[in-house]
C-alpha cells in the first residue's frame, strides 16, 4: 500500500512539488466533498416519494425559483480566487524548477533513441566535450547535493526524460536541445523512465541512476574515467 | 432572418414536397433529420461497442501482463502470438480504441445523434437548413469508419503511434513500424473532418434561421445553445486538425518533411496544431453533454433551470477559453516556461464557468420534487462525475505538478473522468430521455437502472483507482509496467482495475437488451412521457416527416416547470401561461 502513493522523493525541489500538490488536493477535496455531499442531500431530501406513479396535479409542486444573482456572484467569485491562488502559488516553483539551475550546475548529456539512453557526464574537470567524458547506456551516476543541468536530445523520436523519485520530466525532442536541472538530496538508487510514447519498445526503457556520496563520487569518477590519451597519439577522440 | 419571420421551407410549402419517400430515400439515404440523427445513433454505438471492446484487449495486458488471453488465438501470431497480447498490437489497440471513442463514438453520438434530431425539433423547424449535407455528414462517416476500422486488418498492423499521432512517431514506419496503417489513420482523419463540417455548417445556419417565431435567443433550450456553440467551435478546429493531418499524410506518402526535424522541420508544430485543434476538441465533446444534462435535470428537478442566463454565459466563455489553453499539453515539450505560466492561468481560468454550471445544477436541483427516472439518475451522475474530472483537471493546470503527472495515469484517470464520468453519463441519460421520442416506446426502467447501478459502481471501480496509479508515477502507454521497479507493487492495482473494467464492459448487456428489447416491445411511449416542456413533445412519437403540423408559436422560456399558475407542473413552450386570476 505505500507503494501506491508518491516515490520516496529524493531531489531538491520533490518537497516543494509535493506540498503543491496537496495544497491542491486539499483545496479541490473541499470542494469535492461540498458538491458530492450536496447532491446526495439533494438528491435524499428532495426525492418524490412515491416515485411510480408520473408527478400528479394535486401533488405539492417544486419552489419555484429561476435562480438568484447573489448565489451566481458567490460562485463565481470562490472558484475564481481559489484558482488564481493555485496558480499564483504555482508560478515561482515553475520558474525554479524550469530556470533555477544554479550556475554551478554539472553538464549532463542526454542523448536518447528508440530504445535507449546515453548519458554522457562530465569527467573530474566537470565540463562536457574533453577528453575526461564518461559515456554510459541507460545508466546515470551523480553526487549527492550537487546540481546538474541535463542537455537533452533525440536522435529519432520525441522521448521523455522521467525520474519519478525527483518528480522531474522533461521531453527530449529530435532537433531541439532541451534543458532540465536537478540537485539529488539522498543517497541510492533510483529508476530514469521514458513516459512519452516513443514506439513499441516504449515500456522497455528503464535506465538506472545512482546517487553517491562525495567520496564515492570521486572514487567512481577516477574508476571510471576513460585512460588519458596516449602523449602525441592525435590529441584524443572527443577533441576532434 | 430573424426569429419571428416564418422561413422559406416552412411547413406551409412543406407538406406539397413530401410525397411518401421510397424505402431507399426513407430510411438510407434519407435527407430527414430524425432518420440521420438514428443512423448516427446506430453507427457510433455500433464504434462504443468496438472501442470498449479494444480497452478489455489492453486491460487483460496490464491486469495480466505476459498471460495468455482466452480466446486471443482468434487475433493471429503477429498480434497476439499464443495468446499474449504483443507489444506493437498494444501500442495499436491503444491508438485504436481512443480514436473509436474520441472521433467515432462520443463525437458522433453528440454532434451526429443529439444535435441532428434535438435542433429541429427543438426550435420548431420542419427539418435542418441543408438536408442534403446532412445526409452527406452521415455518409461521408461511413467510408471514414471503414478506414478507421481497416487499420485493425491491414498488413503491419494499426496506426500505432496513439490518438495524438506525435510526429515524428507518426511519420514512418522505421519509427512505429507500421506500414499502411498509419496512412489509413490519417485518411479516415481527414474524411472525418469534412463530415464534421459539412454537420456544423448547419447546425449553425439551422438555428440562426429556422427557430419558429417566439423561440428568440434567451428562450433556446440549453441543449440547443450548447450545440450551437460546439458547432461553432467545430467549424473552427476541425479544419485545424484536417490541415494538420494532411500534412502528416503528405511527409508519410510523398516525404515532405513539415514535421521532421533533420531537413529542417518541426516535430512541436504538429502538437501546436493538434492540441490548438484538441483542446476546443474537449469542449467540442462536453459542451453537448451538458446542454442534455440541463434539459433532463430540470425535468427530473421540476424546476426551472437555475440561472439560465448565466448558464448560457458559461457555456460562451468555457468555449472562448478553450481557444487559449491548447498549451496546456505542452509544458513539458521544452516550451519556454513563460509561455506555460500564460497556459497556466487561462487554464485554470476555465474552472470559473465550469464550476458555474455545476452550481447551478445543484440549484436547480434544490428544493426540486426529484423525479428519479433512469435519465435523471444518469444526468445526476453526470454532474458527480464530471466534477472528479474538473478537479482533477486543476492539478495538471499547475504547471510544477504537472511536471509530474504529465504523462501518467494521473491523465488517464481525468480524462476518462471527463469523457465517460461526463459525456458518456449524458449520453446514456440523452438516449433514454429522447428513445421514447426517437422510437415512440418507453425503454424500460428497470433494466435502465440495473445498467446505470452497474455502471455507475464498476465506472468508479475502473477509473477512481488510477488517480492513484498516476501518483504513483505510472507512465501511460506502458504494455508491460513490470519492466520498471517502481511499477511492479502496483501490479495488484492494475489487476483489480482490469477486473473491474471487465465488469463495466458486461455492465452494458443490460443496455444492449433494454435499447432492442424496448425498439420492438417497450411500452408505448405517448406524446410527452416526461411530461416535458420542449417543443419536441408537443408532436407525436414518433414525429412524422416534417415534424410540425403547423408552425408552433413560441411563448416562453423552455423551463416552466412547477410555475405557481399553472394546473400541471410543466408547461410546454407553446402554451400560454394562464390568466392569474383577479390580475
Amino acid at each position: 500500500m505505500r507503494h501506491w502513493w508518491f516515490p520516496e522523493s529524493a531531489s531538491s525541489y520533490a518537497g516543494d512539488l509535493d506540498s503543491l500538490f496537496y495544497l491542491i488536493l486539499y483545496i479541490t477535496g473541499a470542494v469535492f466533498l461540498v458538491v458530492e455531499a450536496g447532491l446526495l442531500w439533494f438528491v435524499i431530501r428532495y426525492r418524490r416519494r412515491p416515485v411510480a406513479a408520473a408527478p400528479g396535479a394535486a401533488e405539492p409542486k417544486a419552489y419555484y425559483i429561476e435562480g438568484s444573482a447573489a448565489a451566481e456572484i458567490i460562485w463565481t467569485m470562490i472558484p475564481a480566487v481559489l484558482v488564481v491562488l493555485v496558480a499564483v502559488l504555482s508560478q515561482g516553483l515553475w520558474y525554479h524548477l524550469k530556470d533555477g539551475a544554479p550556475s554551478n550546475a554539472t553538464p549532463i548529456g542526454v542523448m536518447v533513441k528508440q530504445f535507449e539512453w546515453q548519458f554522457t557526464m562530465a569527467g573530474a574537470d566537470g565540463r562536457l566535450g574533453t577528453d575526461d567524458d564518461i559515456t554510459r547506456k541507460d545508466h546515470l551516476t551523480v553526487q549527492v547535493d550537487q546540481a546538474y543541468q541535463l542537455e537533452l536530445q533525440s536522435i529519432d523520436v520525441i522521448h521523455s526524460f522521467f525520474v519519478p523519485a525527483f518528480r522531474l520530466k522533461q521531453d527530449a525532442v529530435p532537433g531541439m536541445t532541451t534543458r532540465a536541472w536537478f540537485r539529488a538530496t539522498r543517497i541510492g538508487e533510483y529508476e530514469v523512465a521514458c513516459a512519452e510514447l516513443c514506439g513499441l519498445g516504449h515500456y522497455r526503457m528503464p535506465a538506472r541512476l545512482v546517487v553517491l556520496s562525495a567520496e564515492d563520487f570521486t572514487r567512481w569518477q577516477a574508476a571510471e574515467a576513460p585512460p588519458p590519451p596516449p602523449p602525441g597519439g592525435g590529441g584524443g577522440g572527443s577533441g576532434q | 432572418m430573424t426569429a419571428s419571420t416564418p422561413t422559406a421551407h416552412g411547413p406551409a410549402g412543406h407538406a406539397d414536397h413530401h410525397a411518401e419517400p421510397s424505402f431507399l430515400r426513407k430510411y438510407v439515404f434519407s435527407t430527414d433529420h430524425k432518420v440521420i440523427a438514428i443512423q448516427f445513433l446506430f453507427y457510433s454505438l455500433f464504434f462504443l461497442l468496438v472501442g470498449g471492446a479494444l480497452a478489455m484487449l489492453i486491460r487483460w495486458q496490464l491486469g495480466f501482463p505476459g498471460q495468455p488471453m482466452p480466446g486471443a488465438g482468434v487475433l493471429g501470431d503477429d498480434a497476439a502470438p499464443g495468446g499474449v497480447i504483443a507489444p506493437k498490437f498494444y501500442i495499436g489497440l491503444v491508438t485504436m480504441h481512443a480514436t473509436y471513442m474520441i472521433f467515432f463514438a462520443v463525437m458522433p453520438l453528440l454532434v451526429g445523434t443529439f444535435a441532428n434530431y434535438l435542433i429541429p425539433l427543438k426550435i420548431g423547424a420542419p427539418d435542418m437548413a441543408f438536408p442534403r449535407l446532412n445526409m452527406w455528414s452521415f455518409w461521408l462517416m461511413i467510408p471514414a469508419g471503414v478506414l478507421a476500422l481497416a487499420g485493425l486488418v491491414v498488413e503491419g498492423g494499426s496506426a500505432a503511434a496513439g490518438w495524438t499521432a506525435y510526429a515524428p512517431l507518426a511519420n514512418s514506419p522505421d519509427y512505429t513500424g507500421v506500414t499502411g496503417g498509419q496512412v489509413l489513420w490519417c485518411l479516415s482523419i481527414a474524411v472525418f473532418a469534412a463530415s464534421s463540417l459539412l454537420g456544423s455548417v448547419n447546425y449553425i445556419t439551422t438555428i440562426i434561421n429556422m427557430r419558429a417565431p417566439g423561440m428568440v435567443w434567451f428562450r433556446l433550450p440549453l441543449s440547443v445553445w450548447a450545440l450551437f456553440i460546439t458547432a461553432i467551435l467545430a467549424i473552427l478546429a476541425v479544419p485545424i486538425l484536417a490541415g494538420a493531418v494532411i500534412m502528416l499524410l503528405f511527409d508519410q506518402i510523398l516525404h515532405t518533411h513539415f514535421y521532421l526535424p533533420a531537413v529542417g522541420g518541426q516535430p512541436l508544430l504538429w502538437q501546436h496544431l493538434f492540441w490548438f485543434f484538441g483542446h476546443p476538441e474537449v469542449y467540442i465533446l462536453i459542451l453537448p453533454a451538458m446542454g442534455i444534462v440541463s434539459e433532463i435535470i430540470a425535468n427530473g428537478s421540476r424546476k426551472p433551470i437555475f440561472g439560465y442566463h448565466t448558464m448560457v454565459y458559461a457555456i460562451c466563455g468555457i468555449a472562448f477559453l478553450g481557444w487559449m489553453v491548447w498549451g496546456h499539453h505542452m509544458f513539458q515539450s521544452g516550451m519556454n516556461p513563460i509561455l506555460g505560466t500564460s497556459f497556466m492561468v487561462s487554464t485554470v481560468l476555465i474552472a470559473v464557468p465550469t464550476a458555474i454550471k455545476v452550481f447551478n445544477w445543484m440549484g436547480t436541483m434544490w428544493r426540486g420534487r426529484l423525479w428519479l427516472h433512469t435519465p435523471m439518475l444518469n444526468a445526476i451522475a453526470f454532474v458527480a462525475m464530471f466534477v472528479i474530472g474538473g478537479l482533477s483537471g486543476i492539478f495538471m493546470a499547475s504547471t510544477p505538478v504537472d511536471m509530474y503527472i504529465h504523462d501518467t495515469y494521473f491523465i488517464v484517470a481525468h480524462i476518462h473522468y471527463v469523457l465517460f464520468g461526463g459525456s458518456l453519463f449524458a449520453i446514456f441519460a440523452g438516449i433514454y430521455f429522447w428513445f421514447p421520442k426517437m422510437f415512440g416506446r418507453m425503454m424500460n426502467e428497470r433494466l435502465g437502472k440495473l445498467h446505470f447501478w452497474t455502471t455507475f459502481v464498476a465506472y468508479n471501480a475502473t477509473f477512481f483507482p488510477m488517480h492513484l496509479l498516476g501518483i504513483a508515477g505510472h507512465m501511460r502507454r506502458i504494455y508491460d509496467p513490470n519492466a520498471y521497479q517502481f511499477l511492479q507493487p502496483l501490479q495488484p492495482l492494475n489487476t483489480f482495475i482490469s477486473v473491474s473494467a471487465f465488469a463495466l464492459f458486461a455492465a452494458q448487456l443490460p443496455f444492449i437488451v433494454n435499447f432492442f428489447w424496448s425498439l420492438f416491445r417497450g411500452r408505448p411511449a405517448g406524446m410527452n412521457p416526461w411530461r416535458d416542456n420542449g417543443l419536441e413533445w408537443t408532436v407525436p412519437s414518433p414525429p412524422p416527416h416534417g415534424n410540425f403540423a403547423h408552425t408552433p408559436r413560441v411563448l416562453h422560456g423552455p423551463y416552466e416547470f412547477s410555475h405557481p399558475d399553472t394546473v400541471e407542473d410543466f408547461l410546454p413552450q407553446d402554451q400560454p401561461l394562464p390568466a392569474r386570476p383577479g390580475a
